[in-house]
């Protein structure tokens, strides 16, 4: 009974503390901390995305960055095509109105997840390990040569796109639409983990011969799954590229891929908000080692290594733990 | 016809090189069943240990005794600190254990060597080239790379088919629970087929050094091409690693010599080259993603 209650208080102060975050920022003048927020949210979503399926699906995904950039260059290309006036492909008018790029974001990144799920998820294990990391290095190789859309140096998005009613290029507004939007990711997401759609997928990483047996076309549910959490990376990706104004294909790189697995794994794997507090946990650690020293990847990966081998279930499972021992 | 051939002994170097890692890896996979993205960081260790005293001492062989025994020294740290808690969980805690370990060792090597590339010029015996055929002229160095990794191969079959360790080698890439059944010293065998793979990592590593620049990254980006080749060919098949490494440095190799050129008859120059680049790279993926479409484990395991 107290446990179905502490959750939603917990829920509700967390949300009001994130909606009161800009205001205590700037009283307190640290302005920087908006943008920090905006960005802790942002590869929340990303990271949550991943652990769908990494987490609940058991389907160790390396590739999942690819999805990310893909959101991030959906938003930088049809901007460019909108301040150059020309039509993509000769047909498709760009644009800069978030009320469009976003959905077309979505669209996109779910269309190439279905086909790299559809191909990927034919092997399993090791090979499945490698074959996203394969098909995130593809694109990102081919966007490092597509000259068009900066190649290397990645798109310059001169201004954020644009929200009726909404003054975009305030940081704060900024913040309000991403946490907006995070919100309501996560409600989704929730319903969805606890659906029967969502008893499925952990029911397949348990095991998928229990679940054939039951009659169940395992395929068809990992490659939803699939999909549904290459939609959340291409969401994240096309916020950052709004956030940042910029599309490089450092989104794609395997390093990112990475990182975001990390985060699932620092936030506790396999729980819905686990990934977003390993997202605050890993930038909010990545800029404090950073304004320390400049060699902060040594703290990261040290750090990083110690919660692998010594915790399970990330900084989750080592509270809990802790104050498990105290009590 | 002789920068044709040019391109395919270049594609040969490459493709032992390829092999040099990919043997360690495909072994690690095999028999203890972990993923270990720390093994390009081996090699980069083995290439600056090497280069490094090979710099200061002012001999190239000095540095090939540096470069294994650093590697060897990394390696063992490694297996005894780290991936020995890895064994028997998931592939997940590997990769990142493993992504930690690159994190530690390419910040520690900016720390201690700085940022700038380090380079060795090779002894004069391997500086020249040679006359291979009329007209085809040819570095003697990537000879000797060529045939070091041959050897390495030929070294390594005999090992691994003929003597006893290569036995549990065998054995226990096939079922690892029998053979540690069967009452063999698992940990024992498990450091040691660690430590080979780091030998032979650095020893590629120290290789590279006259052809590559020495510097912080090089490890990943090859780990990931060797990636490819042992899940090519097959993982825990030395012999599929050692195909699979010759026919991606071919192809790869290949694709980067002729690709922009083909591109060039279509397109304009510039934007050839780079699209042409850029395909190339993405080539071995492609392969990849081919073969594991047709074959899911690999070239050369059968299906069972």
């Amino acid at each position: 009974m107290e446990k179905t209650l502490k959750r939603p208080v917990l829920l509700a102060g967390v949300l009001i503390a994130l909606i009161a975050l800009p205001t205590v920022a700037d009283t307190t003048g640290y302005a920087a901390l908006t943008s920090l927020a905006t960005r802790v949210l942002i590869y929340g979503i990303a990271a949550a995305s991943l652990n769908f399926v990494l987490g609940y699906g058991g389907m160790v995904s390396f590739g999942h960055a690819a999805f990310f950039g893909i959101g991030g260059y959906v938003v930088g290309i049809l901007y460019q095509h909108y301040s150059l006036g020309e039509p993509l492909f000769g047909f498709i008018p760009g644009t800069n109105q978030l009320l469009i790029t976003i959905p077309v974001a979505l669209v996109v990144s779910g269309l190439m997840a279905a086909l790299i799920g559809a191909l990927s998820l034919r092997t399993g294990g090791v090979q499945f390990i490698m074959i996203t990391l394969a098909f995130a290095q593809m694109l990102f190789f081919l966007f490092v040569s597509l000259k068009t859309y900066g190649g290397d140096d990645g798109l310059i998005i001169r201004r954020a796109n644009e929200l009726p009613g909404l003054n975009m290029r305030d940081k704060q507004t900024v913040y309000y639409v991403c946490l907006a939007i995070t919100v309501a990711f996560f409600f989704i997401l929730w319903r969805i983990v606890n659906s029967r759609f969502g008893n499925v997928i952990v029911g397949l990483r348990q095991s998928e011969k229990r679940m054939a047996a039951i009659g169940l076309p395992a395929y068809r549910y990992k490659l939803m799954a699939f999909v549904i959490s290459g939609m959340g990376c291409g969401l994240a990706g096309a916020l950052m590229a709004n956030f940042l104004r910029y599309a490089s294909p450092d989104m794609i790189h395997w390093t990112k891929s990475g990182e975001l697995m990390v985060m699932v794994i620092l936030g506790g794997v396999g729980t819905l908000f686990g990934p977003l507090l390993g997202a605050a946990v890993f930038i909010v650690l990545e800029s404090i080692l950073a304004s320390w020293t400049e060699n902060w990847q040594l703290g990261l990966g040290l750090i990083l290594l110690f919660v692998v081998l010594y915790t399970q279930g990330g900084v989750q499972g080592l509270g809990s733990r802790l104050l498990g021992r105290r009590a | 016809m002789t920068l044709f051939l040019e391109q395919m002994l270049n594609g040969v170097q490459f493709g032992v090189m390829l092999f040099l890692l990919a043997a360690g890896l495909t072994l690690i996979f095999g028999i203890m069943g972990v993923i270990n993205l720390a093994h390009g960081s081996i090699y980069m260790i083995g290439a600056y240990a090497g280069t490094w005293v090979a710099a200061e001492t002012g001999s190239f062989w000095l540095g090939i005794p540096a470069a294994l025994a650093a590697a060897a020294v990394t390696g063992a740290a490694i297996e005894f600190l780290v991936v020995r808690r890895l064994y028997g969980r998931d592939h997940l805690d590997q990769v990142l254990a493993t992504f930690a370990l690159i994190l530690i060792f390419n910040q520690t090597i900016t720390i201690l060597f700085g940022r700038q590339p380090l380079f060795v010029s090779m002894p004069d015996v391997l500086g020249g080239s040679v006359e291979l055929l009329p007209g085809l002229v040819y570095p003697v160095y990537r000879i000797a790379i060529i045939a070091v990794g041959l050897l390495v191969a030929l070294g390594l079959y005999l090992l691994i088919n003929k003597t006893r360790i290569g036995m549990l080698v065998r054995a226990g890439s096939t079922n690892r629970e029998m053979v540690r059944a069967l009452g063999v010293d698992i940990r024992l065998l498990y450091t040691l087929v660690f430590g080979l793979g780091a030998l032979l990592a650095g020893l590629a590593g120290f290789m590279a050094g006259p052809i590559l620049a020495v510097q912080v990254g090089m490890g990943e980006q090859i780990l990931i091409t060797t990636f490819v080749v042992v899940v090519i060919g097959g993982v825990g098949s030395i012999r599929g690693a050692f195909f699979a490494s010759l026919i991606l440095g071919v192809v790869d190799t290949g694709l980067r010599a002729y690709l922009p050129g083909l591109l060039r008859q279509v397109m304009v120059g510039p934007e050839a080259d780079a699209l042409g680049a850029g395909i190339s790279s993405m080539g071995i993926y492609l392969l990849m993603a081919i073969v594991l479409l047709i074959r899911p484990k690999g070239l050369f395991i059968r299906n069972s």
